[in-house]
């Protein structure tokens, strides 16, 4: 188990760090002068040549690296053109709006799906499997961005049960804070259910298929025993997989939601700074993203002997 | 089961299909007419629903939604193509290089390739978008890149497991150069696998570009696209429900249609899991 644990973890570090070496590389191919680029209208020749300076740009490019990857190390991702702020902070307040949003829906949509998944899988071509297939395949098809947008006439403007657009921290006010992310958290819920319901469903097929599951009906096992004990944990794991993926992509996809919404979420600090041409906020942002996205995938494998003993044994 | 005893092809594939046809109907046809000028503004007729003359009614413009969707049709189906053709010649040849060198240089550019399908979802179509610039040319080199990696993932595995087949060495054999070789008969049995991915591809591109129009990253209005269209009807959706309805549905029925389609190859491709996922 610990050494499962290990190989997992040292084998993210080459990853995490082509991660940065292409982040890095891809601002770089911005033609211009890196410190200009960064301080944006702003820019006098003294903070010009102070910036240059600290960038190591009179220097090669692997030392350019080196520098600019210490700092990232120490938490150091500049600062931003557009707000003056340092950027790490900035992000992180971010991320929490868009993260409480994303993890309540993914957790509401596994807690729906899996199930569903599971009972359309066992009742396979019945006409609730077939209907559980078209619904989920119907709610995967609609865009986020449409979805928000129906909810939003329909809940806010035609029943008026919910506010239209605005954001209100949780820490400030829990039941106002509440009611602004009940729409958002909707729209990831009804989206995530049609892609989880039907990989639970297939994994579920899959096993559902295999000699051991006959064996323990044979042996006289009642069906709810046969599903959750021999079933379930068995099928569980594409799924669970799939669970990161989904977190992860969702954190890189939100800004469309968050647009909707008028959530401060991080994609929409993201998008803001690409129009602001912030650039030293855009590569902190794309940073952070596939660090969480490579992270969480990482945390996704190590909880996966949890369920399935196999996997460590490999 | 009935399909096999009337051989008619399943629903999922019946369905899909015509979702899938009717759009290239629509957006060849917007290519070259709609019914009104999609650019043409009409102040007298600013958001007037639905009618005869406006079968889908109009926009804040008095522009005919109708004729805004077809032509939207068109270039969202052509942005589509070009940038799915853009990741998959490109991705090809890094693919076929890579397989076919093996070695350090396979495992420095797979090293890349995998550090790159390690940013999620659409955001490092958003990294090259802030480089390349938002604008229609943009979207194509940004999303192109951002599926690029897939391909090469994809082609690299049929080429390095085809390089220990006899008749690769046969052809080494018989004096053919090495890139002869490739193009010759590695590269055309990567065409099953390609035409699969490059299917799905085309509903993920298609999202993603009404995604990053949505967001104003995309095609720049006036221009008409599915995703820009949304955008543009967010402040009047209360009073004009058509705007927000139309565009979203079309975007919507098109992913249907792919999802639907790509199902049923799926099923076709593995019996075995007929129905499932």
């Amino acid at each position: 188990m610990l050494r499962f644990a290990l190989t997992r973890i040292v084998m993210a570090i080459p990853t995490l760090l082509i991660v940065a070496v292409s982040v890095f590389v891809l601002i770089r191919l911005i033609p211009g002068d890196p410190a200009s680029l960064m301080l944006g209208d702003l820019a006098t020749p003294a903070s010009l040549a102070d910036l240059r300076a600290r960038l190591g740009l009179d220097q090669s490019l692997p030392v350019q690296f080196a520098i600019w990857f210490g700092n990232l190390l120490k938490g150091d991702l500049g600062i931003s053109i557009s707000s003056q702020q340092p950027i790490l902070p900035l992000i992180v307040s971010r991320f929490w709006v868009s993260a409480q949003i994303v993890l309540v829906a993914v957790l509401l949509a596994s807690l729906v799906a899996v199930p569903a998944g599971l009972i359309a899988a066992w009742k396979q071509d019945s006409a609730l499997d077939i209907g559980l297939v078209a619904l989920a395949t119907l709610l995967l098809s609609i865009p986020t961005f449409w979805l928000g947008l129906l909810l939003l006439l329909f809940f806010g403007l035609k029943l008026g049960w919910l506010p239209v657009v605005g954001y209100v921290a949780i820490g400030d006010d829990p039941w106002r804070g509440l009611v602004y992310l009940v729409m958002p958290i909707m729209t990831l819920f009804l989206h995530e259910i049609g892609v989880l319901l039907r990989m639970a469903r297939a994994s579920t097929l899959e096993v559902l298929r295999l000699d051991y599951i006959t064996h323990a009906r044979a042996k006289g096992l009642s069906e709810m025993a046969v599903l959750w004990r021999h079933a379930f944990k068995n099928a569980f794991g594409p799924t669970w997989t799939l669970i990161g993926l989904v977190l992860g992509n969702l954190l890189g996809g939100i800004a469309v939601v968050e647009t909707v919404f008028t959530i401060p979420g991080l994609g929409r600090l993201l998008v803001d700074s690409i129009f602001a041409r912030d650039y030293p906020v855009i590569q902190g942002c794309m940073l952070f993203i596939a660090f969480t996205y490579v992270l969480v995938n990482l945390v996704i494998d190590l909880c996966y002997p949890l369920f399935d003993p196999r996997v460590t044994a490999q | 089961m009935s399909s096999r005893t009337l051989k008619l092809p399943p629903l999922n594939a019946l369905i899909g299909g015509a979702l899938i046809g009717t759009l290239l109907v629509v957006a060849g046809i917007g290519a070259v007419w709609t019914p009104y000028d999609p650019l043409r503004l009409s102040f007298r007729y600013k958001l007037a629903p639905p009618s005869e003359m406006f079968w889908l009614g109009t926009d804040e413009f008095g522009r005919d939604v109708l004729s805004r969707l077809m032509a939207g049709a068109a270039t969202s189906v052509w942005i589509s193509v070009l940038t799915v053709a853009l990741a998959v010649v490109l991705g090809t040849l890094i693919g076929l290089f890579s397989g076919y060198m093996r070695g350090w240089t396979d495992r420095v550019i797979m090293a890349f390739n995998d550090a790159l399908l390690a940013f999620p979802g659409i955001l490092l179509a958003l990294g090259l978008l802030a480089v390349v610039g938002a604008n229609k040319y943009g979207i194509i080199l940004a999303l192109g890149l951002a599926y690029t990696p897939s391909v090469a993932r994809i082609v690299r595995g049929t080429a390095l497991s085809l390089r220990e087949r006899e008749f690769i060495a046969a052809s080494r054999v018989m004096g053919n150069s090495e890139g002869y070789t490739m193009a010759r008969h590695i590269l055309p049995n990567c065409i099953a696998p390609l035409t699969v991915l490059a299917t799905s591809m085309f509903g993920y591109v298609l999202l993603a570009e009404s995604a990053l129009s949505f967001l104003g990253l995309g095609v720049p209005p006036p221009a008409p696209t599915w995703g820009n269209m949304l955008a543009a009807s967010r402040p009047y959706i209360g009073q004009a429900m058509w705007l927000g309805i139309f565009p979203g549905l079309c975007i919507s029925l098109t992913l249907l249609g792919i999802n639907l389609l790509g199902d049923a190859v799926r099923d076709k491709l593995d019996p075995r899991m007929r129905g499932a996922r």
